[in-house]
């Protein structure tokens, strides 16, 4: 079908001049990449900060204040940028460049190298460092305070498009809370109270922050007393106590939705691309295979940086590691035998593929055990291993593509195809969870809204339209299906455990005789 | 192998034939003129809006017939030959069946209006009156003011796709109030107040007259029957309800009344022919719905029964209690059992009405004036739980015990306002409802 691309989406005057205002703000960084030398420094990081977040603001309010309460998804897919359009391109080429630049050439940015003072952009962030911590900016500032920005500003545009909506303008602020205090302030406070501990986002947890079983973070942690021990010990208890339990009563989205900075980028900055993400049946099995691979991987990784540092001998710490790698197989066993006893129905043809991760995981352990030596493991330097994992899963899959890519492959790819945090924390929603998606009866019109908008790339409407309730370890909790469904389909729930998973041929409302008779088998 | 041929591929259709390969291994194929696939009908207003693309409106991937053998034929059905069991197709070849299910769907209404064919005037209905308002109505520049006729529920929609580019609508509704013949009053006015909200220019109690082309044969204006008014305007869209689409079948023998007559097995009066469906035309109607019941769930419903007939499990087609839904603009709407308009309402029906003060949320409650037992509920603005009406209704609850146990029947999402306390006190400070 031909369709010209309608006018009227076109923007206002005053969304002219707000874009016109964010983009000057955007050329000043520009400008300061390029090493032109500003007077003032704190000067013109204040006016383009304030000139990007108020461009977004005016932009927003105008887009959503000036019409009524509701869905407002109008053009999303005629307008460039949303739309893998000459624009969406674009930006994520830029999006692209600037994090192979930020991950792999921060000089380019003006990073000072060998004591050397900043320069260009980098330079430019000096100042709020200097007030927040009382030392110069790195690239990971820099990154860390646009990344607020971005999380803030479109946080505020998306709370003005789902005004109607509580749940989305809760688990909004709730992002924008604990990006600016828990990732962005608190390890910057931290910093000025103890130089020495280790940059520590509480609310970032293993697998997703890789390094924290580092030796390097490790000692930085048992070196600063309490303190340090306090935060490690946190560390800990956020993987196996918090994190299971409040998925067990609330599924994965109190932390993919509500917590996690990289999902709090991909719900407001992130937003307008929700809908590129492929519900193909065959991006659902490449997702399956990437994401396991990933938390394999990872798994694999952390033991063996832990196993490098440990000792052989019992004399010198307790925690040797034959110990160590006794209790890691000890406890993935466990986790495995449980699954396949109390949940093998559920797992259904799942099973086999829980099976070749487990034993793929335990061999790989074996392996590393016995035929590694004081600093070669899998016959390869220790330090490779991690240094591989860091660049291609931590930089390239989580930056470069994860974020970059959000006008190509939609804003969650990352979470869906490479995060192994989401990878545990959906194996137990999957398994262990109240949560799920109702569907309503039999009020499903299989318009596709849902599905449309799934940013997971979940085809919602494969569960809707047969009147079963959506149970899917990969599926964030973000709610959106719920909001754009016409007519009162999708509800997320926290409920009991029985009849969660809920499979009926015929549904309700239909033939009383035919529901009887089919439902009944 | 016994072969079944379905003409049609919407909802109705497309379930039997789902249904039938779950129960059988018998050759299906199923004839359609309008799309390659099914499609969801009521998802093509998204399609212009631009919040999907026509492919999402798909519910199934294109490798999906394929692989559970549902033979797929573009084609167009000019004659039934039911003596031969053959269908001859506009294309000039023809197909053998041994059982044949007419599930055809609807056409919009046209009451002869002069005018009524030029360019520029269309339904909303199949995917080519999309592709002609795309056409005729892609911006505010080709197309500078738009006049739908019909205050229904399709009215409504392409008022608000025709709004999402920013055309001026004028919406032309013969009632009185919008949708009155089955909104109740309370309800049919907040939507007109809602329409206006949306700057769509409602004219109640208005009439088309006739529709005057220009030297092309295109669209140029309409006459308003009350008032002699003539309104310029590029785009006619009719919305005046649905007729069942099966002129095709005219000199096949089948009977036909408004629809393919069918009896309660949705058998035609000849054997191995079935309808299903918006096309279909109940000999009676069953309990309070109408013979025809162009809607999205009947059509699912019939193809699921007709499957069990057609293989040798005989069924006849019992609906369970009725249930409905809308979106008007930005307010949803959900009904389960009956709660009737003005018109056609029974004698024995009374209800309570609650609005919020907001006017984009209320609700009705129906009852059995004597009896009190709940007959039915419409909401809007609020969602409820299909699941928990069904059980009151088939528990035969009266209104009291709806009424306090409202928060149960609940579906909005989480942290909504709530709202039963306050409809609650409401209803017991309506002093005719106290019980005696």
């Amino acid at each position: 079908m031909s369709l010209a691309k309608p006018d009227a989406l076109g923007i206002n005057n005053k969304q002219k001049v707000a874009v016109a205002i964010g983009v000057i703000g955007l050329f000043i960084f520009a400008l300061a990449l390029f090493n032109v030398n500003f007077p003032n420094k704190a000067l013109f990081l204040t006016l383009s900060l304030a000139a990007i977040i108020g461009g977004t603001v005016v932009f927003s309010r105008e887009a959503y204040l000036t019409k009524l309460e509701g869905i407002k998804n109008d053009g999303v897919w005629f307008k460039s940028i949303s739309s893998r359009g000459i624009l969406g391109w674009i930006l994520g080429v830029v999006l692209t460049t600037f994090y192979i630049v930020l991950y792999f050439f921060p000089t380019y940015l003006g990073l000072g190298t060998d004591g050397e003072e900043n320069t260009g952009l980098i330079s430019l962030f000096d100042p709020l460092s200097q007030l927040l911590s009382g030392r110069n900016a790195s690239q990971w500032f820099v990154y860390g305070t646009l990344y607020t920005v971005a999380i803030l500003a479109f946080g505020y545009k998306f709370i003005l498009k789902y005004r109607h909506n509580r749940y989305q303008q809760l688990r909004t602020v709730s992002v924008m809370f604990f990006q600016l205090g828990f990732a962005f302030l608190i390890p910057e406070f931290m910093y000025v109270m103890n130089n020495d501990l280790p940059y520590y986002d509480l609310k970032s947890i293993w697998p997703l922050n890789y390094y924290i079983f580092d030796e390097w973070s490790v000692n930085g942690f048992l070196s600063n007393g309490t303190i340090g021990l306090a935060l490690l010990l946190f560390g800990i208890l956020s993987i196996f106590v918090f994190t299971p339990i409040l998925t067990y009563k609330y599924g994965k989205r109190w932390y993919c939705s509500w917590v996690c900075g990289c999902g709090g980028l991909a719900e407001t900055a992130g937003d307008s691309f929700r809908q590129l993400s492929s519900k193909k049946l065959y991006a659902w099995k490449i997702e399956r295979w990437l994401i396991h691979v990933v938390l394999v991987f990872s798994v694999v990784m952390t033991t063996a940086v832990v196993y490098t540092y440990l000792g052989y001998d019992k004399n010198d710490f307790w925690l040797t590691r034959g110990v160590f790698i006794s209790f890691v197989i000890g406890l993935l066993t466990l986790v495995f035998a449980g699954t396949m006893i109390f949940k093998r129905q559920e797992l259904a043809k799942d099973a086999k593929y829980g099976a070749i991760s487990f034993f793929i995981t335990i061999t790989l352990l074996l392996v590393m055990h016995f035929t590694g030596t004081t600093d070669h493991l899998f016959y390869i330097k220790a330090g490779a291993l991690r240094a591989a994992y860091g660049i291609y899963i931590g930089s390239i899959f989580s930056g470069v593509i994860g974020t970059g890519f959000y006008p190509i492959l939609g804003n969650r790819s990352w979470c869906r195809f490479g995060c192994p945090m989401a990878a545990i924390l959906g194996f137990q929603q999957r398994l262990f969870s109240k949560f799920r998606i109702t569907t309503n009866g039999g009020q499903c019109i299989s318009c596709g809204n849902c599905s449309n908008s799934c940013e997971m790339g979940i085809d919602v409407r494969h569960y809707a339209q047969k009147g079963e309730n959506i149970v899917r370890s990969s599926c964030v909790g973000c709610g959106i299906c719920s909001a754009v469904c016409p007519r009162g389909v999708l509800k997320l729930e926290n409920d009991g455990m029985k009849g969660r998973i809920n499979s009926n041929e015929i549904l309700l409302g239909n033939d009383v005789d035919l529901m009887e008779l089919v439902n009944q088998k | 192998m016994e072969h079944i041929v379905i003409i049609g591929n919407g909802i109705s259709g497309v379930t039997l034939a789902r249904h039938l390969r779950k129960l059988s291994n018998k050759k299906i194929t199923i004839i359609s003129a309008e799309t390659d696939y099914f499609f969801s009908r009521t998802a093509l207003m998204y399609v212009y809006m631009g919040h999907m693309k026509f492919e999402h409106t798909q519910p199934y991937e294109n490798w999906f017939w394929e692989k559970n053998r549902i033979g797929l034929k573009k084609a167009y059905v000019k004659h039934v030959d039911t003596e031969a069991k053959t269908l001859h197709f506009a294309e000039g070849d023809s197909l053998n069946y041994d059982k044949l299910v007419i599930a055809t769907g609807s056409k919009p209404n046209k009451f002869g209006w002069p005018g009524q064919d030029a360019k520029g005037v269309m339904g909303m209905y199949h995917k080519q009156d999309l592709e002609h308002l795309e056409e005729h109505a892609p911006n505010n520049e080709v197309c500078k003011r738009a006049v739908i006729v019909g205050g229904g529920l399709i009215g409504i929609e392409l008022a608000e796709m025709l709004n999402s580019r920013s055309i001026p609508v004028t919406f032309l509704v013969r009632e009185n109030s919008f949708w009155n013949g089955v909104l109740p009053q309370g309800e049919s006015e907040m939507i007109n107040r809602h329409i206006k909200n949306h700057h769509i220019d409602l004219r109640l109690s208005t009439n088309l007259k006739a529709i005057n082309t220009d030297e092309n044969g295109k669209v140029k204006s309409v006459i308003i029957e009350e008032t002699g008014e003539e309104l310029a305007c590029n785009v006619v869209g009719l919305t005046a309800g649905v007729t069942p689409n099966i002129d095709f079948l005219k000199d096949s023998g089948i009977e036909l009344g408004r629809g393919v007559k069918v009896n309660r097995y949705l058998e035609t009066n000849i054997p191995d022919v079935y309808a299903i469906g918006d096309c279909a035309e109940q000999h009676e109607a069953i309990g309070n719905r109408r013979p025809i019941e162009a809607v999205w769930y009947t059509g699912r419903m019939m193809g699921e029964v007709l499957a069990q007939t057609i293989c040798g499990n005989k069924m006849t087609y019992n609906p369970g209690h009725w249930f409905n839904s809308a979106k008007f603009l930005d307010i949803e709407y959900q009904t389960y059992g009956w709660v009737f308009g003005e018109r056609g309402r029974p004698e024995y029906e009374q209800h309570f009405h609650w609005k919020h003060e907001d006017d984009t949320k209320c609700i009705t409650v129906a009852f059995h004036k004597e009896s009190h037992k709940f007959l039915g509920i419409n909401t809007f603005g609020i969602r409820m739980r299909h699941e928990v009406f069904d059980r009151w209704l088939t528990e035969q609850r009266d209104v009291d015990y709806v009424m306090h146990h409202l928060s149960e029947a609940n579906f909005d999402p989480e942290f909504y306002s709530r709202f039963e306390k306050d409809i609650l006190k409401s209803y017991t400070n309506q002093p005719q409802l106290a019980k005696s």
